[in-house]
């Protein structure tokens, strides 16, 4: 397992302290988990996925990650609407091992992005892990 | 070390049965028909499935070179955390074979199967008596089956009562299962976390009680193996919201006559008869887990159970109340005859030293390896004790690699990643069924996979070495299963 200063922790994204990451594009927003998160996990055999469509409220369950050690639930960061689900996770759910950032889980619309407040930026999450 | 004991052998390879016999081979003769074939549906006609052609010998065969690469309880260590793998002692299956008893026609009428009702009758009250509650249903296969059948009587209490309530609040240290057979009944599980001590925190019970939620479940011992101090106050707490209070019983070993789980404010429990009471555990079953309830809910209890009066023993289905049948016939007989050999053989004195014994071998195991093996909550432990895998972290080595090096040394590896509370968590329920001799081995053996993950970590990396089926790759057979055999 990677060491807290072997984690790739990108700026500009807001993190939970479940471990989820989520960036805002626009109206729109892509949300993930963290690398930290996914070397915890260690490899992941499948992902659970919402629908489109589908309405959580911040921090609501939207679904949930299995790996070979545990299943974990991932939580929305936002309150929002599922607009689109990463489709290539069903098939290789390896990619959020490879690079955590690049492949998100879903895409939502928030629907109050003042909630961002209440996340952590990239700093405070590494104050997170470091306990 | 000396005398490792999977170190030398013979490891004979089995080819697949895919790969065995030869077209044209077959396990009997079938008689020439003596009457004229029938014309079968041409729809029904196709391919067969793809059997190979065996010879009686080879499946026989096939099968014993199988079993010789098992590993299970009868042939060493088997350290598996809240799982209880304690030695199944053989005039169990002596007493289960007694022909008056295995041959016993489940649809006998009660005055023709006294003796069989008598068991299940005596075996309900020695049950009832080890955790102290007053009523007892044997029908249970299973240890979730148990938990199933204890949410159908929190639904049916509730509903008695006029209400309908929603939500079960669960520890993160309870049994796995819990949450999964609370939602099969419809209750939304509410997780709440344990302290900082590893102890279920009264006041996190307090703030989530309402009238929304039928109860708690509790496992206790729990699952990081200490037993909940607070128990009786938590108890109280729910009980005065008119909620219940569910006690897995699955950790039940560490505490028979010790803990009267009424005194403890428990309402239901189930037992894990394959645990606790020595039947067998392996190859998917069959089990058995009882469940006991205080007096005010024998009502709800499943039917048929069996009863006396003065002309003897009967299996009464006439309770009106009952959740219903939830097993067919008696549950799993031949288990709980096992279970009642075992209870018979021990008596109450030497099941209180089975207890005793189980929590001394696992402090024991605490205290050797607790400068060794990172321990998260240091205090007495019951009859499990939980290290993880911190300290080995520098050496790039998991609580993964250290278990699978433990089968290098001729041991069933511990449960793992198991309590989610602790990261790399490493499980160990050594049972009273090891000896000092036989623990210190184990120690030993811990001890040197330690020093090996600092020094030649690469060992622990590729583990096992010395064992017929090397490191698997766990990621490939849960990505790509393959269910086919070929």
């Amino acid at each position: 397992m990677k060491e807290i200063n072997e984690l790739n922790l990108p700026d500009g994204l807001r993190y939970t302290r479940d471990h989820e990451w989520v960036k805002i594009m626009g109206d729109a927003a892509i949300v993930g988990i963290s690398d930290y998160a996914q070397d915890q996990l260690g490899d992941i055999v499948y992902v659970e996925m919402p629908e489109v469509g589908d309405e959580f409220k911040q921090g609501e369950e939207f679904g949930t990650l299995e790996s070979v050690k545990a299943v974990s639930e991932t939580y929305l960061p936002l309150t929002g609407e599922i607009i689109e689900i990463n489709e290539a996770l069903a098939d290789a759910p390896e990619l959020v091992n490879k690079d955590p950032y690049e492949n998100w889980i879903v895409r939502i619309r928030p629907a109050d992005l003042s909630e961002l407040d209440s996340l952590l930026t990239v700093d405070e999450y590494l104050d997170l892990l470091n306990g | 070390m000396k005398n490792v004991s999977a170190t030398v052998g013979l490891i004979l390879n089995e080819p697949l049965l895919w790969e065995k016999g030869q077209k044209g081979r077959r396990g009997m003769d079938v008689p020439a028909a003596d009457v004229p074939p029938a014309g079968i549906d041409a729809g029904l006609i196709g391919e067969g499935p793809d059997f190979p052609d065996l010879s009686e010998v080879d499946v026989i065969r096939h099968y014993t070179r199988l079993s010789q690469w098992n590993f299970g309880v009868d042939t060493g260590m088997y350290p598996l955390g809240s799982c209880t793998m304690k030695y199944n002692p053989k005039i169990n299956d002596t007493v289960a074979a007694t022909p008056e008893i295995a041959a016993s026609h489940p649809m006998l009428p009660d005055a023709l199967c006294q003796g069989t009702l008598k068991i299940m009758y005596e075996l309900q009250d020695y049950l009832a008596a080890v955790t102290g509650l007053d009523a007892v249903s044997l029908q249970p296969a299973a240890g979730a089956h148990g938990e199933l059948t204890g949410m159908l009587i929190f639904a049916a209490y509730h509903k008695s009562r006029g209400f309908r309530r929603t939500k079960i609040l669960i520890p993160d240290t309870a049994h796995g299962t819990n949450p999964a057979s609370a939602a099969l009944c419809g209750l939304q599980p509410v997780p709440v976390p344990s302290g900082p001590d590893g102890m279920l925190d009264p006041e996190a019970v307090a703030r989530l009680m309402d009238e929304q939620t039928a109860g708690i479940m509790v496992t206790n011992p729990n699952t990081l193996g200490l037993f909940e101090e607070n128990i009786i106050r938590i108890a109280g707490i729910v009980h005065d919201a008119g909620g219940l209070v569910y006690g897995d019983g699955a950790n039940m070993n560490a505490v028979m006559g010790v803990a009267d789980l009424k005194r403890c404010g428990v309402d239901i429990v189930h037992l894990n008869l394959h645990k606790t009471f020595s039947t067998p555990h392996g190859g998917g079953g069959p089990g058995a887990g009882p469940v006991c309830v205080v007096e005010a809910l024998r009502k709800f209890l499943p039917v048929p159970r069996v009863v006396r009066d003065k002309r003897g023993y009967r299996l009464d289905g006439n309770c009106p109340d009952s959740v219903g049948r939830i097993h067919a016939f008696h549950g799993n007989f031949g288990i709980l005859v096992r279970a009642y050999s075992y209870i018979r053989c021990m008596g109450a004195e030497n099941l209180h030293r089975a207890s005793q014994l189980a929590v001394l071998n696992a402090n024991y195991i605490k205290e050797k390896l607790k400068g060794e093996l990172h321990l998260p909550y240091d205090r007495p432990c019951m009859h499990e004790c939980v290290f993880s895998d911190l300290w080995q972290h520098a050496y790039k080595v998991s609580t993964l690699d250290m278990a699978k090096r433990l089968m290098d040394f001729g041991y069933h590896p511990p449960t793992i990643y198991f309590p989610l509370v602790v990261g790399g968590a490493i499980m160990i329920e050594p049972t009273e069924t090891e000896s000092k001799a036989d623990i210190d081995r184990f120690i030993e053996a811990f001890c040197e996979i330690v020093r090996e993950a600092k020094e030649e970590p690469e060992i622990l990396h590729g583990a096992p070495h010395l064992c017929k089926v090397k490191r698997l790759d766990e990621t490939a057979a849960a990505r790509h299963p393959c269910l086919t055999g070929c």
